[in-house]
């Protein structure tokens, strides 16, 4: 017989399930990750959405090799994700980090008991909000990466400069070019900056709370360009038209931007003690 | 895949039509980031969280990598973001102590050595050495 263990996607607001919408929207019975069926736990006035995992799956060490396989990952986030967004669509929801696993529902209880105000403060900060992500991309300029190629021939060049005053031209020549392709480098960098931060305050001003988020790596947002704008956007549901509207009016103007959403607030569901405040302000 | 500069918009236009309905399965990259990157981390009592698991591997190959272009590029806003910064707060942490304890050992050395050496050696050794400690978290 193999050991259990409850893991664990969202939490919201018990009576989230009592609109008669939410009812026919229920979570409960669809299936959570490895097929495993979605249960609700009510304590404390909190729901937990769980289902029950087998340990020899879900355990640290079997985890430890599975999350390295990418298909398996992917296709367990997605049941993931599912949940989450089903959770999300009955109620203010918490979405919890993949692979979040307890011992048993006693835990869960214990959880819901010792954090109660905590989720309660994030439920009432995401409840009538959902998440909208937007990508911004510039173009990537000629960087160093194109001219390192034939720069090493070039480095040859000046070493050979020194016989004569001829030759040292070429020297020179690379040298200059060299500093002006840095500059404009720097230039392209710097107008990219500020372009990604442009297009966040224009979307802060519609959004009730915003988090910028490291690029994705090209090989996540399947795009070469510079993305200089990885930012999640917490927006009431009445205005989420609205904010479409205001990214879709960006790219008419020519930006590079993308809009995903809405989501569950992935974003915005720290719990207390961890959000912004807590970041010490001695680091850069 | 997107022409930025095209007239048709080729995304997920949920606006004008009812949120629920209509709306494309998102896709996986944007997924990913969320689940593993952001939502509620519950640490203690607990049997695994991502945490536990060393997300090194998944974590350097599908996000980190892009790190340093965008460092290169004054981009480093997700070092104030509390729930990637939380492994740094502890490396912070520990080299605050570190420095703290080494700042205390030279005091006592300096404080053994001959009064005359006293003046140039104690007073800049310390902070060439943090200043070394401090490049080495920026490297983290």
């Amino acid at each position: 017989m193999t050991d259990m263990g409850t893991y664990l996607y969202a939490i919201t607001r018990e009576e989230g399930r009592l609109s008669p919408e939410a009812g026919r929207l229920s979570p409960e019975g669809m299936a959570g990750v490895a097929g495993t069926p979605v249960r609700a736990l009510r304590h404390s006035g909190l729901a937990a959405y769980v289902t029950t995992v087998p340990l020899d799956q879900f355990g640290e060490e079997p985890l430890r090799r599975s999350m390295e396989d990418l298909d398996w990952l992917g296709e367990t986030a997605r049941a993931h994700h599912h949940v989450v967004e089903a959770v999300a669509e009955t109620a203010p929801t918490a979405p919890v980090r993949l692979m979040t696993v307890y011992s048993g529902d006693d835990q869960v209880h214990d959880l819901l008991d010792r954090r109660r105000d905590d989720f309660a403060a994030v439920l009432s900060r995401v409840a009538g909000r959902r998440e909208w992500g937007v990508k911004a991309y510039v173009a990537q300029a000629p960087g160093p990466v194109s001219r390192s190629g034939g720069q090493v021939g070039q480095v040859g060049q000046v070493g050979q400069a020194e016989d004569g005053p001829a030759a040292t031209r070429p020297g020179m020549a690379y040298l200059k070019r060299r500093h002006a392709d840095l500059r404009s480098r720097e230039e392209a960098q710097r107008q990219a900056v500020a372009c990604g931060e442009r297009i966040n305050a224009v979307l802060m001003e519609l959004a009730v709370a915003g988090r910028r988020h490291r690029p994705q790596d090209p090989r996540l947002s399947g795009r070469d360009e510079w993305m200089v704008l990885n930012g999640s956007y917490l927006v009431d549901d009445d205005r989420g038209g609205e904010f479409a509207a205001l990214v879709h009016r960006l790219r008419e103007e020519g930006m590079d931007v993308e809009l995903s959403g809405p989501w569950a607030p992935y974003s915005f569901a720290d719990v207390a003690g961890t959000t912004d405040s807590e970041v010490p302000g001695g680091v850069r | 895949m997107i022409d930025p500069r095209g007239g048709r918009p080729v995304l997920r236009e949920t606006y004008g039509t009812p949120v629920p309905a209509g709306r494309e399965p998102a896709n996986l990259g944007d997924i990913l980031e969320r689940v593993l990157d952001r939502g509620v981390v519950i640490a203690g009592d607990i049997r695994v969280n991502l945490l536990d698991i060393e997300l090194l591997t998944i974590k350097l190959r599908l996000l980190v990598a892009s790190v340093d272009t965008a460092r290169e590029m004054g981009i480093d806003w997700w070092e104030h973001d509390s729930w990637l910064t939380g492994k740094n707060h502890e490396l912070i942490d520990e080299n605050r102590r570190l420095r703290e304890r080494l700042a205390a050992v030279e005091e006592v050395l300096a404080l053994n050595r001959p009064a005359d050496a006293k003046g140039d050696t104690a007073e800049q050794r310390p902070s060439g050495r943090q200043e070394r400690a401090r490049g080495g978290r920026d490297r983290d």
